[in-house]
């Protein structure tokens, strides 16, 4: 019942990923944090250092699955008149720099543009598809015809208070992978990613064959490691995002992207199943 | 115990599947739908349960003040082209608005769902106050959320909330007014959602929010159509109420819908004026977007961004309006209009001094609408305004205006 994989999407990468025997790394930056121009320097750094896939962020007024850290940069991107057609600039970058960029978009963003313009012109610039935080796929009966007809993943997120009949709803409608959070809450770091991170990539996994990767409180190298042990891949958000806040220049900023980005990279590598 | 009689035309309607044409929807994160399923299933389950309806009805006898009066303002309606102006009272209710039907009647749904925590948003503070009193009435937990901007405008309904348990948080980042509140509230409920229960307080939102908010302030109408069937003998020819996010409008205009003789006018927040861009009025310039959870009408930029609203009402300063109106106005069943802060102001003090009423600003508005409907049909209308809350709470903003305090104190 998986759904043809795309050649745009990220299906090859994490098909190689789980042939090395390891999870993948998905990294998250906002488009306009610092800059348009920074925010792309960062995400090709990410790359640089090790992440598989990047996670490309458009920043919204109202982003309600997002914690403080993620609001800031967003606020501070569109303060810094960042559009979202900045999205395709970075989305061709990362392309450009070997590894497919996703885009993680609220939904009326992409519906202002008109949901079928919108993938045209993600696909036109290299994007491999959405994760859209606030669609399910309920509500997506537009974005799946789009994102059949331009050849884009789609990924859905599941939760630990999904019931098996919601499960088997999102999964069968996800192309790519399914994006498992890994506790009920907003984006952030967090000290333990809990056990019922790994109850529900198990239970997600007897409902479907697609890889399930974890997001949500991922900011350690130790914390990438763990999840790796039962995940597809390992998505890093805020701590990513804080690498650029708390430099006092993009330079620095970039450092420390990089460094982290390397020891996230070992640590999705030492989480062997 | 006894079940309130329904008379025909009064029952709740059937429960839908939260699409108003084009418009509602559950535009959430996958974390809350099963907390919402949880939820339709109990408020259809209570609806048709008459321990529930029997428990609501002492309630709203014996705590609410129900049935609300309705008043005659004659010496208001001679601005009005002479028209009969009939107000509905809802400012006379416990907690001083019609917040608290909704409120009363989701505090026991969140009982009957073992939930022992609530939370909420309020704007100019309304729905927070009528969410911590239910709160105390019922002993549950209670955090407000609500914009730094309104919790300094409204500083006494912080005190208010406080007084009654709740705990109050400040919301600080956007533009620290309601839509902020509900991004925060929505941003606890996802954390918490096990064991708390969102008690919104408006007919937007995911479903079943704008249905079940709608069909606990239906009891506005319900009343209001008998009591002004009882005095005139007749229907009125135009219901207005003010529109935020639109419950105490959707609240009235609901049990008229059938009566096609009847207008719909809802009054949204006009601002400054639309040329000056901060307005709340999202009928005369917004398009359809979706924001916490609904698509509706959405005051956004070219890329989808919120815009952000204004409003001299804290009430009605919110950039999205509940989709059922969204609908009522592209099928032509309702009208809107808008009336700034000017015109809204002016209403506020004519019913101050003419009857004796001081009106909620955003009831104000409601006021202002009649005002204008009144002298386009002239002296042979009958007009009922819903006057949704009382206006203590705005005697600071009304003071500034008027110049009634001294410099040093305003």
């Amino acid at each position: 019942m998986t759904a043809p994989t795309s050649p745009l999407g990220v299906a090859g990468v994490l098909d190689t990923c789980r042939a090395e025997g390891r999870a993948a790394l998905i990294g998250y930056l906002p488009v306009g944090y610092p800059t348009v121009e920074g925010s792309i320097a960062a995400m090709v750094a990410m790359v640089e250092a090790g992440v598989d896939i990047v996670e490309v962020g458009v920043p919204y007024s109202d982003p309600l699955m997002d914690g403080p850290v993620i609001q800031h940069a967003a606020a501070t991107a569109l303060a810094g008149g960042t559009r979202v057609a900045d999205t395709f600039a970075a989305t061709k970058a990362v392309r450009a720099a070997g590894v497919p960029p996703l885009v993680m978009s609220y939904w009326n963003l992409v519906l202002r543009s008109g949901v079928d313009a919108y993938a045209a012109r993600l696909a036109a610039a290299g994007g491999a598809g959405l994760i859209t935080p606030d669609l399910i796929p309920d509500e997506a009966d537009d974005w799946i015809a789009a994102s059949e007809r331009h050849g884009l993943d789609r990924v859905f997120l599941v939760a630990p208070s999904s019931t098996d009949e919601r499960l088997t709803r999102v999964t069968s409608a996800c192309r790519g992978f399914v994006y498992a959070a890994s506790t009920m809450g907003v984006t952030g770091a967090r000290d333990t990613v809990g056990g019922g991170a790994e109850h529900l990539v198990r239970r997600t996994r007897a409902v479907t064959d697609l890889p399930v990767c974890v997001g949500l409180g991922v900011s350690t190298r130790a914390q990438a490691a763990q999840v790796a042990g039962f995940a597809d891949g390992v998505i890093v958000g805020s701590a990513l995002v804080r690498c650029l806040i708390q430099a006092r220049e993009l330079d620095e900023g970039l450092e420390a992207l990089r460094l982290l980005t390397a020891e996230l990279a070992a640590g999705v590598r030492e989480g062997r199943r | 115990m006894t079940q309130p009689s329904t008379a025909p035309g009064e029952e709740t309607p059937a429960a839908t599947t939260g699409r108003f044409g084009p418009f509602g929807g559950r535009y959430v994160p996958e974390a809350l739908i099963p907390a919402l399923e949880e939820l339709d299933e109990a408020r259809q389950k209570a609806m048709v349960d008459p321990d529930f309806l029997a428990e609501l009805d002492r309630l709203h006898r014996t705590y609410t003040g129900r049935p609300s009066i309705i008043t005659e303002v004659p010496r208001f309606a001679a601005h009005a082209g002479g028209a009969r102006v009939i107000l509905k009272r809802e400012d006379l209710n416990h907690t001083g608005s019609h917040k608290i039907n909704n409120v009363l009647a989701q505090a026991l749904l969140t009982v009957r769902m073992g939930k022992r925590r609530v939370i909420a948003e309020t704007g100019a503070g309304q729905h927070g106050v009528a969410t911590a009193t239910a709160a105390a009435l019922m002993g549950l937990e209670c955090t407000i959320y609500m914009g730094k901007v309104d919790t300094e405008r409204q500083a006494l309904n912080v005190a208010r909330m406080k007084m009654l348990g709740a705990q109050v948080v400040p919301v600080e980042h956007g533009s620290a007014t309601l839509k902020d509140a509900i991004n925060e509230a929505l941003r606890d409920w996802v954390t918490n959602v096990e064991t708390t229960h969102y008690l919104l307080g408006t007919v937007t939102g995911p479903h079943p929010f704008p249905e079940m908010v709608r069909d606990f302030h239906r009891i506005i109408g319900v009343e209001a159509r008998a009591q002004v069937l009882d005095l005139t003998g007749r229907l009125p020819d135009a219901v207005i109420a003010c529109v935020g996010g639109g419950s105490n409008a959707m609240g009235i205009f609901h049990r008229f819908v059938p009566d096609a003789g009847v207008r719909l006018i809802g009054i949204e927040a006009g601002g400054e004026g639309i040329p000056s861009g901060r307005h709340a009025a999202r009928f005369a310039t917004a398009s359809p977007g979706v924001l916490h959870g609904a698509m509706s009408y959405l005051m956004q930029d070219e890329d989808g961004q919120t815009v952000e609203s204004h409003s001299i009402s804290a009430g009605l300063d919110y950039p999205s309006v509940g989709p059922e109106h969204a609908w009522l106005r592209d099928t032509g069943r309702a009208e809107y209009r808008y009336a700034t802060d000017e015109q809204v102001m002016e209403a506020f003090a004519l019913l101050c001094r003419t009857e004796g009423i001081i009106p909620a600003l955003e009831s104000a508005h409601a006021l202002a609408g009649a005002l204008e409907v009144g002298r386009e049909l002239g002296p042979d209308a009958l007009l009922l305004v819903n006057l949704s809350g009382r206006g203590d709470k705005d005697m600071h903003t009304a003071a500034r205006y008027f110049g009634l305090l001294d410099e040093d104190e305003s």
